[in-house]
């Protein structure tokens, strides 16, 4: 059969397959902020299909060595770029020690995106209302980054810059990214609010709670936010109010009220602005009792052996 | 302008290939026009619908969304690959048809894969892990029901009842 050129879809674009982090580097050099990184292309191939997007050259990271893997190591968790989603949603380890990540794999896209979507492909592409880059904040995540002058690490902080925006420079390769374990007594919750499963949130939220010795009061929380404004939201003004609370004090709504009144989130087709926010408002405050009770029920097994 | 062409030597259902191509070719083009597997159909391509689902290296992945070049040295399985011979339909797939899984078909292809896929990794999927694991696929005809009752007796007995 002879189609021609009816069956391409993305624009033409020189596509180069480096063995080395060097030479992937020096390849967007080269172009000059004209080409693009293709991790799993789960993002970026429907933008091309569209033409979108339109790189001069897609620099693919498949078969560059030391991208790959999941790696524990003490309280942290070393997860290369190039590590697909459906390693981490299978991986017996993630569960066992980080357990909000696994419970969450199941909202990014389908399997058969997950299949072949990278995390670190996630965190690139910066979608705000992405489970992925909200995690990254409730764990304190390292973005290792490597330009041809060497390697940089940035925090989680700098790295979400606005929409579909991260901090990473056009010849920059994100390799690894670095998250903080939390301790193996604190309770995690996570709530997405989607029109259908798999699509992007309208609103999602993730939560980890620690209680204290009497397991009754709030020791430390942590709260984020996705699809509620540019970047992915951590709650650092209402974490600390959080601290001495029971779980079901009434403060915990009023809470949740303020830091939701406080967000941009944007008015579109799926739901405006004042819908979102009373979403997010609801789901800040069952997102931080359903971790109390979680943080509580870990408890229980010890109580049993007394 | 240098053409940008690489050469592509991958399996499609166990048989080998090897052809150039074009960097920008998708995988789902690829299997069509190149290699003549029609039966990876192409609906929304850009990764919405899941009709051209197809199984990489024995994952569901979407062929619209991976350039048949990234497919090189891969383990390709197409609808193609499911029936034992050309008069036989698989189990799987004459329990599409026993419980009128299909009514205009486009889908099929891509909801076969996505189960196949499902039943090597998950012995006996509950209802809820069958809807689950199809939710990427989109059936237009509103034939849910049935997709789902059919996967849900090859993975849970019945084999006979045909």
């Amino acid at each position: 059969m002879a189609f021609g050129n009816a069956e391409m879809k993305p624009a033409p674009f020189d596509y180069h397959r480096p063995a080395t982090l060097e030479e992937a580097l020096a390849l967007l050099e080269r172009y000059e902020g004209d080409a693009k990184v293709l991790a799993g292309g789960q993002s970026l191939i429907p933008l091309m299909n569209m033409r979108l997007a339109r790189p001069a050259a897609l620099i693919d990271l498949e078969r560059v060595a030391g991208l790959t893997g999941l790696r524990f190591d003490g309280d942290v968790l070393h997860v290369g770029a190039m590590t697909r989603h459906m390693e981490i949603e299978r991986s017996a380890a993630v569960r066992e020690r980080i357990g909000i990540l696994s419970a969450a794999m199941p909202y990014v896209g389908h399997l058969a995106i997950r299949s072949r979507g990278t995390f670190g492909g996630s965190l690139a592409h910066a979608d705000p209302a992405a489970e992925l880059p909200a995690l990254a904040t409730l764990f304190d995540a390292t973005f290792t980054i490597a330009g041809s002058g060497g390697t940089r690490e940035v925090p989680w902080s700098d790295f979400f810059i606005t929409f579909l925006t991260s901090c990473l420079e056009p010849a920059e390769i994100l390799t690894g990214i670095t998250l903080t374990l939390a301790p193996p007594q604190a309770g995690w919750s996570f709530h997405e609010i989607a029109r259908r499963h798999g699509d992007f949130a309208l609103a999602g939220c993730a939560a980890r709670v620690e209680l204290d010795a009497e397991g009754e009061r709030i020791a430390s929380a942590r709260v984020a936010l996705f699809g509620v404004d540019a970047t992915p939201v951590r709650l650092l003004e209402a974490e600390p109010a959080l601290i001495g609370l029971v779980s079901s004090a009434a403060a915990i709504a009023d809470i949740a009220a303020a830091a939701a009144a406080k967000l941009e989130p944007a008015t579109d087709v799926h739901g405006s602005t004042a819908f979102r926010r009373d979403i997010a408002r609801r789901l800040i405050a069952s997102g931080i009792r359903d971790a109390a009770a979680h943080a509580s029920s870990l408890r229980t097994p010890e109580k049993v052996r007394a | 302008m240098t053409p940008d062409r690489h050469t592509v030597a991958l399996t499609v259902n166990g048989a080998p290939f090897k052809r150039t191509v074009e960097g920008r070719l998708l995988l789902s083009d690829f299997l069509r026009h190149d290699l003549e597997f029609t039966g990876t159909h192409v609906g929304c391509e850009h990764g919405v619908c899941g009709s051209c689902t197809v199984l990489v290296d024995g994952n569901p992945t979407r062929s619209c969304l991976m350039l048949a070049v990234q497919a090189d040295g891969h383990a390709i399985e197409t609808v193609e690959g499911l029936a034992p011979d050309a008069a036989t339909l698989s189990p799987l797939q004459a329990a599409f048809r026993k419980h009128h899984a299909l009514q205009c078909g486009y889908c099929t292809p891509g909801f076969l894969m996505t189960a196949s896929a499902l039943l090597r990794v998950t012995e006996h999927p509950s209802r809820l892990e069958i809807k689950e694991a199809l939710s990427g696929n989109l059936c237009r005809c509103t034939g849910y029901s049935g997709i789902v009752d059919a996967v849900d007796e090859i993975a849970n007995g019945k084999p006979n009842a045909v």
